[in-house]
């Protein structure tokens, strides 16, 4: 399977693929399979941070079950997505949620460590001082640390979404939909054909794009969102950080 | 779906097992292998010149965000190989690799303490032997942490490869669904977590070994 066997120069041939007007318009166009792509995500995300952040709250403010953090991330790391999600497909059913749950496996860990550090992270003399004042455990976790974690708690939202758009990829290898359609349909259709791999360089192409352009966005938001109190330190980190990233935010890469 | 366990297909195929494992394992360690040796020299040179790592930093934090599969699927674009070469995996592989260890060895060079490389130069050190000797020992640590992960994300990694025809266990991974045969595909996901967790310990154990110092600080009261 040659690129060069597609006929003509591979880059022309994927960029005529791409910029097709046909390849940009029904069910089956590059629009349609970037909505559900984000859908997919979106829907994992919601699904593992709904899960994740109150999880990684209280395991962050009582301080107990720890053990879970370091083993949920370390036992996970090691799992191949490609295999848990076909796996768990042909146990179950060919449908968006065997799909989902075994996306939100991979969104858990990153979500889940981001909040627990987060929370553990805040200033004790903070979290002293609204002891002080009166608060409870509850309002101090609402009011207090869960606030002063936001930064920690969107860097582990922003990691998990990445590696979900990453991962949804293989959605399509199970008969799904999202980008991945495009390179699967491409290795399918063989060399020689159109659509071939100029298809699948061209949907790789939007994949990549599409990545970075959520990765953009969501660094926007997290410096949107954050308080301005917390901001100040967060940007001057951040300045540090291009002279000096602290390495423990290591992230291991599944897909 | 109905599943299929045949049992009788593991002891039939032990061959065919052995064969993707190492072939898992050729796709997978030699880039880390090839990045760990690159990254090195590249960390040397962003922590000398700060323009570089203005460059560099940045660089490797857009490289990592791009999903796998699209670039295993874009080598062939960029570098011309053809669709089922190993070097479709492994130049994506060894990218990540270099993405990650960039960061790692920099802040590793950075950290060293100043009195350090003083005391070193003080006593006669040249540059390059500075570099060799008492740098880079002293950046093993944390390079050991980066290499891990890096490791442990190209056992896992590989196999999307399979995907497109290339992928080790991978492979067996995604034949087995075709021919619905959970069996297979329970081997490939166990023998890639397994052998994950194996290099990961032997790299902890390698790193613990070769930097005897951290241990003897440990005792000894500063």
């Amino acid at each position: 399977m040659d690129p060069r066997e597609a006929g003509g120069e591979p880059v022309n041939s994927t960029l005529t693929w791409l910029f097709d007007p046909d390849h940009w318009s029904g069910p089956t166009g590059i629009p349609a399979r970037i909505l559900e792509h984000l859908g997919y995500t979106a829907l994992t995300v919601l699904v593992a941070a709904a899960i994740a952040i109150p999880l990684g709250a209280v395991i962050g403010h009582t301080g107990r079950g720890t053990f879970l953090i370091a083993g949920l991330s370390n036992g996970l790391r090691a799992l191949p997505e490609l295999g848990l999600l076909t796996l768990l497909v042909l146990l179950t059913y060919v449908g968006l949620l065997p799909v989902v749950i075994s996306l939100v496996v991979l969104a858990l860990p990153p979500i889940l460590a981001g909040t627990y550090a987060g929370i553990r992270n805040v200033d004790r003399a903070v979290v002293d001082a609204a002891r002080g004042m009166g608060m409870r455990g509850g309002a101090v976790l609402w009011r207090v640390e869960l606030p002063n974690a936001l930064p920690l708690i969107l860097g582990g939202l922003r990691s998990a979404t990445l590696q979900v758009i990453a991962t949804a990829t293989i959605a399509a290898y199970v008969a799904l939909g999202g980008l991945g359609r495009f390179v699967i349909d491409g290795n399918n259709a063989g060399a020689g054909s159109p659509d071939g791999y100029p298809q699948m360089a061209a949907g790789a192409i939007v994949i990549a794009v599409l990545a970075l352009v959520v990765e953009g966005v969501l660094e926007l938001v997290q410096r949107l969102v954050v308080s301005p109190g917390l901001r100040d330190t967060a940007t001057r980190r951040r300045v540090a950080r291009i002279w000096r990233r602290p390495t423990p935010d290591l992230v291991s890469k599944s897909t | 779906m109905n599943v299929d366990w045949p049992w009788p297909w593991l002891p039939r195929n032990v061959d065919k097992i052995a064969a993707a494992l190492g072939e898992h394992l050729y796709l997978a360690l030699l880039p880390v292998l090839v990045g760990l040796i690159v990254s090195i020299p590249l960390g040397w040179a962003a922590r000398r010149w700060p323009g570089v790592r203005l460059v560099l930093v940045p660089l490797a934090g857009v490289l990592y965000t791009i999903p796998s599969l699209a670039l295993i699927t874009l080598v062939p674009l960029l570098i011309g190989t053809k669709i089922i070469d190993p070097l479709n995996v492994q130049v994506p592989l060894a990218i990540y690799t270099i993405a990650l260890l960039v960061r790692s060895v920099t802040d590793a060079l950075l950290a060293v303490p100043g009195d350090v490389t003083a005391a070193a130069t003080a006593v006669g050190f040249r540059e390059s032997r500075l570099f060799l000797t008492v740098e880079l020992p002293l950046a093993i640590p944390v390079i050991v942490a980066g290499l891990r992960v890096a490791t442990v994300s190209a056992m896992s990694l590989t196999s999307v490869g399979a995907l497109i025809g290339i992928g080790g266990l991978g492979e067996l991974i995604t034949e087995g669904f075709k021919r619905n045969n959970a069996v297979e595909m329970v081997v490939a996901i166990a023998l890639i977590v397994v052998l994950a967790l194996v290099i990961d310990a032997l790299l902890l154990l390698v790193g613990r070994l070769i930097t005897p110092w951290t241990r003897v600080r440990q005792g000894a009261s500063r």
